[in-house]
């Protein structure tokens, strides 16, 4: 069984097809880098998995169920601009309120809870910086902080988007090797990105996004430049396509 | 008049509405201070603003009627609060668009029905500047009833207001009903308006929502912090002002207004760590070379 199965999603946003013909694969170990232009869905395509957004027709299996907001399989990493940064708390608080929703309604956090927040915090190895407020962090770690927010569930599914926009290449980098150390601790981890260099790099398996699947498979095996044009509407003669010859 | 003196008047059974009228305001300026922490970081002042227009016209009709002015203005903010609310989920027209609509059509309405009273000119202005005579009794129960049912939905519902203020979209993906904690949040909002309208007034209580909470932030990063230095600003600023009012004869409203904002002015220059001053500190010391090093560890106040 796969962790994640994604069949025949259709979804319509203000009465406009944006996906069509959807059909994904995702299980544990795997790293997928999900590449698209501006506008071709891949927000939409994870909201869609986190049953955000209603879907016209087809089906989104999480662990083998259909899909639903509350359920912790799932670890969600919105785009960092989703987040108040300037709000008065630490960071093991920020990753703390990731486990509201399973504390429940009128619950206090428990110790299993503090537990989880703890091992969030190693993973990412942000624990020196637990106390600090999260305004006074720097772009990557504030990229971190929201990445122990979504293991503080200990999910087998994590959702990115976007996490390397706006950050430089050391970051990258770091965050990087993160990524593909969560795939190899056993989570499937699915991420958009716009960064072909550190998609290319890091993910074991890239899809090629736009309203539908243009390709999906090992980052060697998408050479054609047919694909690539498609999916990002660019000439023959783009920079992007002597990026993608020269990786 | 002295501290003592004021003391006597507190005690004094000829003056009964002053006991009344302290417990009224230091009662409502702390529920306004809790609630106004989360009105201050979520940048909803706005909402607030509209709201306490809005009971306007549920008070109009109390009044006329005879009626409670507490329940009339709950009844009447509480029904333009889940008005916006439902209006905002359009996305045609933006949610501050949808507030003014509100806020003017509401306080328009109180107007052409307290007209209606007669000899409604002096009560108008009781209503907007807020006064310290005339409370009944039953108003000191139901403002502390009131008081206590806000602080406890707040304590009892806290982490997810947070998790909503921090991330919307995360908070729907853990499967939390988003909607009603904002339908709650402005729900909550509008009884702390409500419960402080009768000392300061229908203009002035946006400032007992904000002023405290925003003096708050700028002296701490620790959201619990702020949320226990907010009531003691704010419900200090009720005390002080309520005596300097009845020593001077200003009015209440206005009186516990500038105190607050003299606080708020005072965090502004003074804040350890984000206040102009300390700032104006740092900057000298790390421009002395012997002190350098020091002055520059990060994240440290000096």
């Amino acid at each position: 069984m796969n962790e994640l199965e994604v069949d025949q999603l259709e979804v319509d946003l203000g009465g406009r097809p944006v996906l069509r013909d959807i059909n994904l694969r995702l299980d544990r170990g795997e790293l997928v880098g999900l590449l698209g232009p501006n506008g071709a869905g891949k927000t939409t395509l994870l909201r869609a998995i986190l049953a955000l957004t209603s879907i016209r027709s087809g089906r989104v299996l999480v662990g083998g169920k259909p899909s639903r907001p509350g359920r912790c399989e799932i670890g969600y990493v919105p785009q960092r601009h989703e987040f108040t940064w300037d709000f008065p708390i630490s960071v093991e608080q920020a990753v703390l309120s990731g486990r509201t929703g399973r504390m429940g309604l009128f619950r206090r956090p428990g110790v299993a809870d503090w537990r989880a927040v703890g091992a969030a915090l190693d993973r990412v190895q942000l624990t020196e910086l637990r106390r600090r407020p999260v305004g006074e962090l720097s772009g990557g770690q504030r990229q971190r902080v929201l990445v122990a927010r979504a293991l503080a569930l200990a999910p087998r599914i994590l959702l990115l988007d976007e996490p390397f926009t706006g950050l430089d290449m050391p970051t990258q980098e770091l965050l990087g090797d993160l990524f593909m150390s969560l795939a190899g601790a056993e989570h499937a981890v699915l991420m958009t990105t716009h960064d072909l260099v550190a998609a290319v790099d890091t993910c074991s398996r890239l899809v090629l996004l736009n309203g539908r699947i243009i390709a999906d498979g090992h980052p060697a095996d998408l050479q054609d430049a047919a694909l690539w044009t498609t999916t990002f509407g660019v000439s023959d003669n783009s920079p992007l396509l002597k990026l993608v010859k020269a990786i | 008049m002295s501290i003592t003196d004021f003391l006597t008047d507190l005690f004094n059974p000829n003056l009964a509405f002053l006991p009344k009228a302290l417990a009224i305001a230091v009662m409502s300026s702390i529920v306004c201070g809790v609630v106004g922490c989360y009105v201050v970081l979520r940048g909803m002042a706005f909402i607030g603003d509209a709201v306490a227009h809005a009971v306007f016209p549920g008070i109009a009709v109390a009044f006329v009627l005879q009626g409670s002015l507490v329940l009339g203005g709950a009844v009447a903010g509480v029904a333009t609060a889940l008005l916006i609310a439902i209006f905002s989920q359009n996305r045609r027209v933006k949610e501050d668009s949808i507030i003014g609509v509100f806020l003017v059509g509401a306080f328009a309405l109180g107007i052409v029905i307290i007209s209606q009273a007669p000899g409604y000119a002096g009560s108008l202005q009781q209503f907007l500047f807020g006064s310290i005579t005339g409370i009944p009794d039953r108003d000191v129960y139901v403002v502390g009833g009131a008081g206590l049912v806000i602080l406890g939905l707040v304590l009892a519902l806290h982490k997810e207001f947070v998790a909503v203020c921090l991330d919307r979209e995360m908070s729907r993906s853990m499967g939390l009903p988003v909607f009603w904690l904002d339908i709650v949040l402005y729900v909550l909002v509008t009884l702390a308006v409500v419960i402080s309208l009768q000392t300061i007034g229908n203009i002035l209580v946006l400032a007992l929502l904000i002023t405290p909470a925003a003096a708050a932030r700028l002296l701490t990063d620790r959201l619990g912090v702020m949320m226990l230095l907010a009531p003691v600003i704010g419900g200090s600023a009720a005390v002080i002002g309520l005596y300097l009012s009845w020593s001077y004869d200003t009015p209440v409203g206005g009186t516990i207004v500038l105190i607050a904002t003299a606080v708020f002015l005072a965090a502004w220059l003074l804040a350890p760590r984000h206040g102009l001053l300390a700032k104006r500190w740092r900057r000298v010391g790390a421009a002395r070379p012997p002190r350098r090093h020091r002055q520059r560890l990060p994240g440290r106040s000096p």
